[in-house]
């Protein structure tokens, strides 16, 4: 293929598709450390100008990983939908853009197109889009999927509560997460990062969560973020798992880096569903994924870190979860430098993950190592919020004491729901105004003296 | 009149965990005292991650022989941006093979309160045979620097004891990376994690407890990483997928 472009005097050219790819890509340290970024700002339009011309079916012809050596890339060639692709097979990248952004195509449109998009596509028209652009197509996205509530419909935002605790303590778990359900926080899921992945240790606190949410009723569902292997061990021993967790990339050297493939995955899958432990739903999978994880374990293939990010949406979405994390700012400064460069990657991967059909949601933070504050994640909140992004973090005070990294607060999440109206899932919000813990408005009253949460410390 | 802030009234929760919990509401928000209170300790910790380790000082902690090395990058600002040259030694880095079944390497990491507090005591409450020399002390240092000094220097097994990011509410944490078989390109996979050791965390002696136990552990079944599961209630051993390695 012939990838050149003429901008007056100069012509830029481009060694092949992944190459493009990396240089229209918007300015990340990531891709810089990669040797992948433009070397000028020039370059990097010039790249988008060709991008935007180039037909969206390129994605299917050629391959940016090859076939024969990834198994991400054979999952995406052999599950996509050609049917479904259909309506926008005739259209350029550029022009894409504009048929996701007309008034014409609705949520429905977007979802029967799914299975149509790879995850190439989708990272290619996201280059060549604005902010904006990546909000309002990402707003007209839904993906519902449900546990023991409905996560994803019109309206609605849901947070995962997480209590972490530096040492696991039961006692200092609990009482963050009596603070967040008081906060009325936890609808997506109540889910610990655990420091130690001793065995008996995440037993005892998958037993903790569920005695807790069946003890009072609560239309939530429980996780513990360890190893998908260990989370297999768990529900053999006979462990009241609800969700498996696992971290996943879009390569496949990456992903055995993280110590998976994707029948290890599908493996986990059939083993918490043979607990058939929903109420109202059999999504049992969470994932987390962030921009420059593969990467940082040298398993990019030349690949810019967005693009790699997307696939793993491909491989998010194979497994029908209930949650899907961009975990944004969490890797660092050496893949997202500053608060402008974690604005933008939270932007495109809520919109790749939507558009690809997986129910995005975000870590909105950041570490203290990166140029970035409160006010950047004040603003990429706010963003993702109009989006309508499926959930986001609550951490008491934003502050995780075992992670490590400031993320976004219970507090948080009433700021954005008192902005913009944004409910909890419905099974969630009946519990809580059931509880006295909410009005019918779904703001927040303080507990009665001797509530029964208040007196399960 | 005073503005209406509301008060939770489980504020006594706080004793159970560092978290901040039943900080109050100004409406949606958070009362003024918390919003400023978050902003000092967030100041404190920038602060934290560009201060230097002070190696003569450590060196001198250590009851132990000490050889010292530098990674490729040459400062902070480029550690903070180059994770690849923190990963590698320095040009003309000379380092003698040692054979020995266990190394130990000191690595500034990302905070050097935690390496200056913290790694003389968690070796001295090691057992004797794992309190070996040379220690290498490694500055603008990330885990994955220990492969490549492992395999110069012959060693059947490398822990890198290293600054952790710094939190919030933990500007000094401690992490130790266990290596078996260290070879440069190893990924992070094959590595088992001891991490948050501090005083008001995971102690000396609980953390010596269980890195001696892994160590005798690989060595009995040659390999860490995801496969070497700690079941012996030890703990805090485990892959490490959804944390950050420094």
């Amino acid at each position: 293929m012939r990838l050149r472009q003429s901008l007056g005097a100069t012509t830029w050219s481009f060694a092949d598709l992944k190459d493009l790819m990396a240089k229209a890509t918007p300015l990340r340290s990531g891709d810089a450390l990669a040797g992948l970024a433009a070397g000028s700002a020039e370059e990097a339009v010039a790249a988008r100008m060709l991008l935007a011309d180039l037909p969206l079916k390129t994605f299917l012809d050629e391959q940016l990983i090859p076939y024969e050596t990834d198994e991400v890339t054979r999952l995406i060639c052999d599950s996509h939908d050609a049917g479904a692709f259909a309506p926008v097979a005739s259209l350029t990248v550029g022009e894409f853009r504009e048929w996701l952004l007309s008034d014409e195509t609705d949520s429905a449109a977007l979802a029967a197109l799914a299975p149509g998009v790879t995850p190439e596509m989708a990272a290619a028209v996201s280059k060549v889009m604005r902010n904006q652009d990546l909000i309002l197509a990402a707003s007209k996205c839904r993906v519902t999927t449900a546990f023991r509530d409905t996560i994803g419909l019109p309206g609605c935002m849901a947070v995962r509560l997480q209590p972490n605790h530096p040492t696991d303590d039961l006692a200092g778990i609990s009482a963050s997460i009596l603070d967040g359900l008081l906060y009325g926080a936890g609808d997506a899921v109540i889910g610990i990062n655990p420091a130690s992945d001793n065995l008996s240790n995440l037993g005892d606190l998958l037993r903790m969560l569920d005695d807790l949410i069946h003890r009072f009723a609560i239309p939530t569902q429980s996780c513990v973020l360890t190893h998908v292997t260990s989370t297999v061990e768990l529900i053999e021993a006979g462990a009241p798992v609800d969700l498996v967790f696992q971290s996943v990339a879009g390569t496949q050297a990456a992903n055995e880096s993280f110590g998976v493939n994707l029948a290890l995955l599908a493996e986990a899958r059939e083993a918490a569903l043979s607990l058939k432990r929903g109420a109202v739903g059999r999504n049992v999978m969470y994932f987390e994924t962030g921009q420059g994880s593969a990467l940082s374990a040298n398993a990019h293939h030349g690949l810019d870190q967005q693009t790699a990010e997307a696939r793993a949406y491909a491989v998010a979405r194979a497994f029908d979860p209930l949650l899907v994390n961009t975990v944004v700012g969490f890797i660092g400064p050496e893949y997202l430098y500053d608060g402008k460069q974690i604005i933008r990657a939270g932007l495109e991967d809520h919109f790749c993950g939507k558009l690809l059909g997986a129910p995005l949601g975000c870590d909105v933070c950041y570490t203290n190592h990166a140029e970035a504050d409160q006010d950047d994640m004040d603003s990429l909140l706010t963003l993702l919020a109009t989006a309508g992004v499926t959930f986001i973090m609550g951490v008491p005070g934003a502050d995780d004491v075992m992670l490590n990294y400031q993320s976004t607060s219970f507090h948080d999440a009433l700021y954005v729901r008192r902005l913009l109206g944004l409910k909890r899932a419905p099974e969630f919000e009946a519990w809580l105004q059931g509880m006295g813990l909410t009005d019918a408005a779904g703001g927040l009253v303080p507990p009665r003296p001797g509530h029964p949460l208040l007196a399960a410390r | 009149m005073k503005p209406p802030v509301t008060r939770d009234p489980w504020a006594e929760l706080r004793a159970r965990t560092p978290a901040r919990i039943a900080l109050g509401r100004a409406g949606p928000a958070l009362p003024t005292k918390a919003v400023l209170d978050f902003a000092l300790d967030h100041a404190r910790a920038r602060d934290a991650v560009h201060a230097a380790v002070d190696w003569d000082a450590l060196a001198g902690q250590l009851a132990l022989p000490t050889v010292r090395v530098a990674s490729a990058a040459p400062d902070r600002a480029t550690y903070l941006r180059r994770p690849d040259l923190g990963r590698k030694l320095a040009e003309g880095e000379r380092l003698r093979p040692a054979p020995q079944d266990f190394l130990l390497v000191i690595a500034d990491g990302l905070s050097a309160a935690a390496v200056q507090a913290h790694a003389a005591p968690l070796i001295a409450a090691l057992p004797a045979d794992l309190r070996t020399g040379p220690v290498v002390l490694a500055s603008q240092a990330r885990v994955a620097l220990g492969d490549e000094i492992g395999e110069r220097m012959g060693a059947r097994m490398v822990a890198v004891l290293i600054g952790e990011r710094p939190g919030l509410s933990s500007p000094d944490s401690l992490g130790v990376y266990l290596t078996y078989e260290p070879r440069v390109g190893r990924t992070d996979a094959e590595r088992n994690c001891i991490s948050n050791i501090r005083p008001q965390g995971l102690g000396y002696e609980a953390a010596a407890a269980r890195l001696t136990w892994l160590v005798r552990e690989a060595l009995k079944r040659r390999l860490t990483g995801v496969e070497l599961k700690d079941q012996s209630d030890l703990g805090l051993i485990g892959p490490l997928a959804h944390r950050a390695v420094p």
